[in-house]
């Protein structure tokens, strides 16, 4: 059976089908989105002063891969243009680079920013502790300036066995450099570029951590929202990959038949690859920015 | 169903065309280019104090709906599209103000405030 208008338009709506279909698909992933985004809104301004983190992720990172983003937007729509143009050998190279930029996204996000975060620590003291570990959270200074206090401690955990063994009554934390020189007016706000947690090692006991774990979706409400967005934002980019490589490798059937058709099919795909960009451009500052 | 009749354009309209596309072609790269620029000016005006953190938000909030504009009038084809498409996307606005609006609603609780 043959699918019918995928290469003309139907009369009454003016438009092929897929193209209508993608459109209705796309309002639909809105609305996922939205959802996620007004979670992500609600959890945050509920957040008490000092509970919603600021500069916990890779900002150059985060950048270079919104630039591979945009760039394989870029390289998309040219390789429909080479198509609409008939130039088949050079719509191959433009979407042979998109899938490379895909490819390049999910290594960053999957293979170094996330294992990067589970290798992490927090501890969230009590509020009755917080003057007790001063020294490690300037939260005087901070209130001076008119900043909100810190009332976690974070870095890299010496002893994992920690946080699962009750008879160990204390966590020994590799200091991350905001902690170890509070009130310079430096860590005032985060760093641009990744600081490793430093070799000065601070002891915080069990008794005065409300909770503790390692950068998990069980850490807090921005890992829970950041790991939620991010990973639904990578499944869609690992299926633009997958399409855009069935394009890639079978394209020239359908070229061979009709050009407009394999056109047509790149303009659906690249719709659906240029919404995964727009969704990352809020992304991106809402979670490594602001 | 069957197709209607192949519409394969002939020789000089896809030459027409062609020249059309490639006109558009620049385009292409002067956006994705400003967009990149774009990103560039989001993460240094997320390091400059502009007095409070809500102020922060919204100049960043307004360059990413920018760059968001972007991709979606140019990239997305819709400073050109049949009218289906707009319909499509004033009903998927109009429930998206209504997310966000009672996102709001339930943050600012009119009734106790």
């Amino acid at each position: 059976m043959e699918i019918p208008y995928t290469v003309t338009a139907r009369p009454d709506t003016g438009l092929w089908n897929a193209k209508v279909g993608i459109w209705l698909f796309l309002a639909s992933e809105v609305m996922l989105f939205g959802g996620l985004f007004s979670a992500y809104i609600f959890l945050r301004l509920d957040a008490e002063p000092g509970y919603w983190p600021h500069g916990l992720l890779n900002v150059p990172v985060g950048t270079f891969n919104t630039a591979v983003l945009i760039f394989s937007s870029v390289t998309v729509v040219l390789a429909w243009a080479s198509l609409k143009m008939r130039r088949y050998s050079r719509y191959r190279v433009y979407m042979a680079i998109t899938i490379l930029c895909g490819v390049i996204f999910l290594v960053v996000k999957l293979g170094y920013e996330w294992p990067q975060k589970y290798d992490h620590f927090g501890a969230y003291l009590k509020t009755s502790s917080l003057e007790k570990y001063e020294r490690y959270l300037g939260n005087k200074h901070l209130l001076a300036e008119g900043l909100p206090p810190r009332v976690e401690i974070t870095g890299h955990l010496h002893n994992e066995a920690a946080l699962d063994d009750p008879k160990i009554k204390e966590y020994e934390v590799g200091l991350d450099v905001v902690y170890t020189d509070p009130t310079d007016p430096k860590m005032d706000r985060p760093h641009f570029f990744f600081v490793p947690p430093t070799e000065h090692v601070a002891t915080i006991e069990k008794a005065d951590v409300e909770r503790a774990t390692m950068f998990l979706p069980t850490h807090n409400n921005y890992f829970a929202t950041y790991f939620t967005i991010t990973g639904l934002h990578g499944l869609h980019v690992l299926g633009g990959v997958i399409v855009f490589t069935y394009l890639f490798f079978f394209g020239g059937i359908t070229y061979r038949q009709n050009p407009e058709h394999l056109a047509n099919r790149v303009e659906v795909a690249g719709l659906f690859w240029h919404f995964v960009d727009l969704v990352w451009i809020f992304v991106f500052p809402l979670f490594y920015l602001l | 169903m069957n197709n209607p009749p192949t519409t394969e354009p002939v020789d000089h309209e896809t030459e027409h065309y062609a020249h059309d596309v490639s006109n558009h072609v620049r385009g292409y790269l002067l956006v994705g280019a400003t967009l990149l620029v774009c990103t560039g000016l989001t993460v240094f005006l997320s390091y400059v104090n502009f007095g409070s953190q809500k102020a922060n938000i919204a100049v960043a909030m307004v360059l990413a709906t920018f760059k968001a504009g972007l991709v979606a009038y140019i990239f997305m084809h819709l400073s050109a599209e049949k009218k289906l498409i707009y319909r499509v996307l004033v009903f998927t606005g109009i429930f998206v103000f209504a997310l966000f609006w009672l996102t709001y609603l339930a943050w600012y609780d009119p009734i106790t405030h």
